[in-house]
């Protein structure tokens, strides 16, 4: 089981080829589901049910996604969750920053607690409060907006407490000097912090963005009909009209799924050194 | 969300920021008030109401609470349900991201690329993946005929009331074991290499060096990734609507589902936010727990 036993043993060569072997076994099972999704996007109703079952479609139905983009409007739903993810993370990128600098930097009466209240909301399930925020959106005539699905999740402490443990990383000296030279403290945030903490704004975008762009339960309680309605809303449209469209389902689950699969190919590295952090114990 | 402490920046400054600050902290502060803590006070006062969508809200006492134990009909197996869900899904997430992490980090070669197969899953939205789990094990799907071919003489998982809660363990199993998976070995991968080796040399085997030497220098890991878990699968609720809608009858109810139904189909405000009171209740205790034994097997002092 140790990767060092490898190099010593003849025996052992044999051992890690099984145990490639074995784990490319695991993975190509693991990756079914995803093969099943695409391979059933791209065939005909007749083929989803059939028996023996089709594992590739005769001919691949490409207008399925026509259809599903066009005609069932994934293209709306998934304009919709753009704009409103994209949204979120804008709003959460700005508010943590400046709250994460005056938590790291700054120096005030009760900002430890302060910061224990902010922590502490952390714990709140999402659950225990939609139903009086439903009823706040109701009051303000907001149900079936933008600024509903936008506003009420565009404020999570969890930012505020990850872009203040990167800055409390950076170096005093930066700042000191930048204050003895008169410079406002937005203006250091802007020019000094926020450069420097690339990386960890960019992780908390791509985690705020993904977050924002699968979530359901929210979008489900204050959304009602397809015009305002999210890319995971918008798939459950299709159960219980008639039997389920399982071909544009399907497609529609591609669609839905493409941004994330995308994100994480591209970015997996920043995504596993994240997580790695995010243990608080990482690169001990 | 790391579980360090918190620890005071150095400012040098000897004077107080506060307007500045004040200044700073306002959007959060106004943002987490008004979507966070007004509505958690707000569901506390509403779980003492009989508010529904028409007429007036009346202060009803613990009135909800005492039918939620004594009149609901399936509260006590929605409690179940979740409990039982999360305490399964919660051992088999941690065993099988543990043994995938310690599998993975024994690999000569290609460790990313199996990390990144089994993270697939995670940042992709988990209705989506719930319906093409459905599709799989819809009756007269792939699965059935898989199970048809082998002739094995199982019944329809998702209509069977003693397998759809399986179902759902499956789906969540599939879509976030990636992730404590990741958490977990990036901890072995920082395991000093002189400590494992140290120990071979004293003649300790393979299992050993992984009981005695690598699990309690990971623990912290395992107990952070423990308590993120047990937290979100005690809420879960996307898999459940899509997959199942709580059925069959209510065998996969969940009291996060059971919020949904009571709140936004019967529109019964006051007696869901009892529910959602109950589940928030839970977690809390559920976190003191866990944070009271981790004194036993946490070690923080590597």
């Amino acid at each position: 089981m140790t990767p060092d036993a490898a190099d010593r043993l003849p025996a052992s060569r044999l051992v890690s080829m099984l145990s490639h072997a074995g784990l490319i076994v695991v993975a190509a099972g693991f990756l079914f589901p995803f093969f099943w999704m695409i391979s059933n996007a791209l065939r005909t109703d007749a083929e989803v049910f059939a028996i023996p079952p089709v594992l590739l479609p005769k001919e691949i139905q490409w207008r399925n996604f026509v259809q599903a983009w066009l005609y069932l409007p994934f293209g709306r739903f998934f304009l919709n969750s753009a704009f409103v993810s994209a949204s979120i993370t804008a709003i959460v990128l700005v508010v943590s920053s400046l709250a994460a600098y005056a938590f790291a930097r700054m120096k005030f009466p009760g900002r430890s607690s302060l910061f224990v209240v902010y922590l502490a909301t952390l714990m709140v399930p999402q659950a225990v409060i939609v139903i009086p925020l439903f009823l706040m959106m109701s009051a303000l005539g907001w149900v079936n907006s933008y600024q509903a699905l936008i506003a009420p999740m565009a404020f999570s402490s969890f930012g505020a407490f990850l872009m203040r443990q990167f800055f409390l990383t950076i170096p005093d000296e930066l700042e000191e000097a930048a204050l003895v030279d008169g410079a406002s403290r937005l203006r250091i945030l802007l020019t000094i912090f926020v450069p420097l903490s690339k990386p960890a704004l960019g992780l908390l975008a791509l985690f705020t963005f993904t977050g924002q762009w699968n979530s359901f339960l929210w979008p489900l309680i204050v959304v009602n009909g397809p015009t305002y309605a999210t890319l995971p809303l918008g798939l459950t449209l299709f159960q219980g009209q008639q039997g389920t469209e399982w071909t544009y389902m399907m497609a529609g689950a591609t669609i839905s799924m493409a941004p994330g699969l995308i994100l994480t190919i591209l970015l997996h590295r920043y995504i596993f050194a994240g997580i790695a952090i995010g243990s608080g114990f990482g690169g001990r | 969300m790391p579980a360090t402490a918190i620890s005071s920046p150095v400012v040098h400054r000897s004077k107080s920021d506060l307007g500045v600050a004040t200044l700073f902290l306002l959007p959060s502060f106004l943002g987490l008030s008004a979507f966070l803590i007004f509505p958690l006070t707000a569901s506390l006062w509403l779980s003492f109401t009989n508010w529904q969508v028409i007429g007036q809200a009346r202060f009803v006492g613990f009135a909800n609470y005492i039918n939620l134990a004594t009149n609901d009909p399936i509260f006590w197996q929605v409690l179940r349900n979740t409990l039982f869900y999360t305490a399964e899904y919660l051992a088999l997430n941690i065993v099988l991201s543990l043994a995938m992490a310690v599998w993975i980090n024994s690999l000569s070669w290609g460790k990313t690329l199996f990390r990144l197969v089994f993270f697939l899953p995670t940042f992709t939205p988990l209705v989506g993946v719930s319906l093409v789990w459905l599709l799989i094990l819809t009756p007269g799907g792939i699965m059935d005929w898989t199970f048809h071919a082998l002739n094995l003489s199982m019944p329809n998982l998702i209509i069977n009331p003693n397998f759809a809660m399986q179902a759902l363990v499956l789906v969540s199993l599939w879509s976030h074991f990636g992730y404590n998976m990741l958490l977990f070995g990036a901890a072995l991968e920082s395991v000093p290499k002189n400590y494992l080796e140290a120990a071979e040399i004293d003649g300790a085997t393979a299992w050993q060096r992984f009981w005695r030497i690598k699990l309690p220098l990971i623990s912290p890991s395992l107990f952070f990734g423990t308590v993120l878990t047990a937290i979100t699968s005690m809420q879960t609720f996307d898999q459940v609507y899509a997959l199942t809608h709580g059925g069959p009858g209510s065998a996969t109810t969940t009291l996060g589902y059971a919020i949904y139904t009571q709140g936004f189909v019967t529109y019964k405000f006051g007696y869901a936010s009892s529910i959602a009171w109950v589940l928030f209740a839970i977690i809390m205790l559920l976190t003191a727990l866990q944070l009271h034994l981790q004194k036993r097997w946490v070690n923080y002092d590597a």
